[in-house]
């Protein structure tokens, strides 16, 4: 059997997660902290891609990075391309899953009792400082929950990652994928094997999480009073 | 070293519209829940921003509204003590305190830190987290994070109401002591007046949003210049009264007829407030009373009791003034002959108008 669809999808969840797990922390803490009136619709737009069908994220990812699109014009004049390709797979995971870390980051982030970032501010502490030594370790918990919660979901992306990354077996055919085609193919035997490591990976991490998260709480140090 | 504040904001339900000038000396900001204490505090430190006006520290403008002046918090150099203390719960006691230090060199940040531990008596707590501590402790801390960073203004919201009583009378005490070194201006908010009685000798009271009064403590004591500064500053029995004589007034809640200071006496009175009643001595003459005690309720350290003046009490809900002794002179009281003889002293009256 060909075990090359763990390792793709498991270095594809990885990648985007790195990258959703920065992009997401700074928009939270950037989206917690603005009070304008625009706050519901730049939610709503950050949190479209979790409530579309995947679908329409890959058809927009396409007609962004397609051939045609601005992004795709611009690679192409670099002399590269991307649809088709790992990268291509990672986009659509970390697109999906953004709104994963961002939500529950944010969410985070609002819970922190206001008066000790302010108690930062007064003491003198710049933004950044704000952030990274305060907001960020008392959220701790809630950015790991993020973080896990964005991996999974990478790890589980079908429909956008088909459209963008096709299915090419060895660079971009990712267990969902795998699944989809053994069972295209009748090879019901191959699917469930995919089927039973997918099952066993996501049950692990979320259960690694929750134990990790209820120690947490019971230490109390993590921001809980 | 002085802090000057005029400052406007709408709130809901009112508007704030706050005048002062603080010195070196400690002024107490008082006022009941929801008069916009705390609010001005944070106007002044720089977590909120006024709808208009001027503060002023030491001669730095930190906020002017017609020049568009506003420093952010970070370079006004306030050290504001929050109500719940707000530590970092992520880091240990030196680490809190050090917070603010990032401007000095290593050596000199280890000193600092170790200057305010011993001036709050916190030895052996370095390596504590702030969920380790109890609430007198992180009160301390709180404290000490914020004088580390040597401030040209310390605001404290609330200091003592987050502690028990026995905790609250040592740590006023070392508030005390720890101000006495402190060279910048002191600012205390609060709505509890004892909390902060034998701290400030400088009081401006709020009520609803103004400044009702200020000026020093015992001027305000003696003669609050409202009916809403009368209780703010703590006086309990408080009746409707019209001045029917020269010198003499009538309290319509109490139906007494009472002589006041002459000189005070002015048509405008509308109320008449006693704090201290005191049990009439032979040669006492002058508002002098017959009367009964109604209900009594008992504190640890004190005796309250309801009187009914000058007539025998029909419920326990028929009373006029509010007396608190200690329990010593309650123990030697409540043996006497009924009806009791009190004295509500001409110079101890306040009239307000």
């Amino acid at each position: 059997m060909d075990f090359s669809p763990l390792w793709i999808s498991i270095r594809i969840a990885a990648a985007s997660t790195v990258v959703v797990f920065f992009a997401g922390l700074g928009t939270a803490w950037l989206v917690a902290k603005y009070q304008g009136k625009t706050k519901g619709l730049i939610d709503g737009i950050l949190t479209l891609p979790m409530v579309l069908p995947p679908t329409v994220v890959g058809f927009l990812l396409l007609v962004l990075c397609g051939k045609n699109g601005p992004v795709g014009q611009l690679l192409k004049s670099m002399g590269t391309q991307i649809i088709f390709t790992w990268w291509a797979a990672v986009i659509a995971a970390a697109v999906v899953s953004f709104p994963m870390m961002y939500k529950t980051t944010r969410g985070a982030f609002e819970q922190i009792d206001s008066n000790i970032i302010n108690a930062a501010r007064t003491l003198g502490a710049p933004e950044w400082k704000v952030f990274w030594k305060v907001a960020v370790p008392v959220s701790w918990p809630g950015i790991i929950s993020g973080t896990i919660l964005a991996f999974a979901r990478a790890l589980g992306e079908f429909g956008a990652t088909l459209m963008v990354a096709g299915n090419i077996p060895g660079k971009t055919q990712t267990i969902p994928i795998a699944i989809y085609y053994s069972v295209d193919r009748g090879d019901m035997q191959t699917a469930l094997t995919w089927v039973i490591v997918i099952f066993v990976i996501s049950l692990v991490v979320m259960t690694v999480m929750n134990y990790w998260l209820d120690n947490q709480s019971k230490q109390g140090l993590a921001g809980i009073q | 070293m002085e802090l000057f504040v005029d400052i406007k904001r709408r709130l809901p339900g009112f508007q704030l519209n706050i005048k002062f000038t603080a010195g070196r000396q400690a002024i107490g900001l008082l006022g009941a829940s929801g008069a916009g204490k705390t609010m001005t505090l944070r106007c002044i430190a720089g977590i909120e921003r006024p709808d208009s006006g001027r503060i002023v520290l030491n001669g730095q403008v930190l906020y002017d509204s017609e020049k568009g002046i506003d420093l952010p918090p970070q370079k006004r150099n306030i050290g504001l003590l929050f109500q719940n203390y707000a530590l970092f719960p992520n880091m240990t006691v030196e680490k809190n305190i050090a917070f603010g230090l990032d401007h000095l060199g290593k050596r000199q940040r280890k000193e600092a830190v170790k200057h305010q531990i011993e001036m709050m008596r916190l030895e052996g707590m370095e390596k504590r987290y702030p969920a380790q501590l109890s609430g007198g402790q992180q009160q301390r801390v709180a404290l000490a994070r914020a004088l580390a960073t040597e401030p040209d203004a310390l605001l404290l919201d609330e200091p003592f109401s987050a502690l028990d009583s026995f905790l609250r009378v040592h740590l006023i005490k070392q508030m005390k002591d720890i101000l006495n070194h402190y060279q910048g201006v002191a600012l205390f908010v609060t709505h509890n007046m004892e909390d902060i009685h034998s701290i400030c000798s400088k009081l401006v009271l709020l009520s609803e949003g103004e400044v009702e009064a200020s000026g020093s403590r015992e001027s305000i004591f003696a003669q609050p210049p409202s009916l809403s500064s009368a209780m703010i500053t703590g006086c309990k029995n408080i009746s409707a009264a019209r001045v029917y004589a020269p010198g003499q007034v009538e309290a319509l809640d109490w139906g007494l007829k009472l002589k006041a200071n002459a000189g005070m006496c002015t048509e405008e009175i509308h109320h008449v407030g006693i704090r201290d009643i005191s049990p009439a001595l032979g040669w006492d003459k002058e508002n002098v009373f017959s009367c009964w005690p109604s209900f009594v309720s008992e504190t640890p350290s004190q005796m309250t009791v309801y009187l009914s003046m000058e007539k025998q009490p029909s419920s326990v809900d028929d009373y006029h003034l509010q007396w608190d002794m200690p329990k010593r002179q309650w123990l030697h009281l409540k043996d006497q002959p009924l009806p009791w003889k009190v004295c509500l002293k001409p110079e101890k009256l306040i009239l307000v108008s």
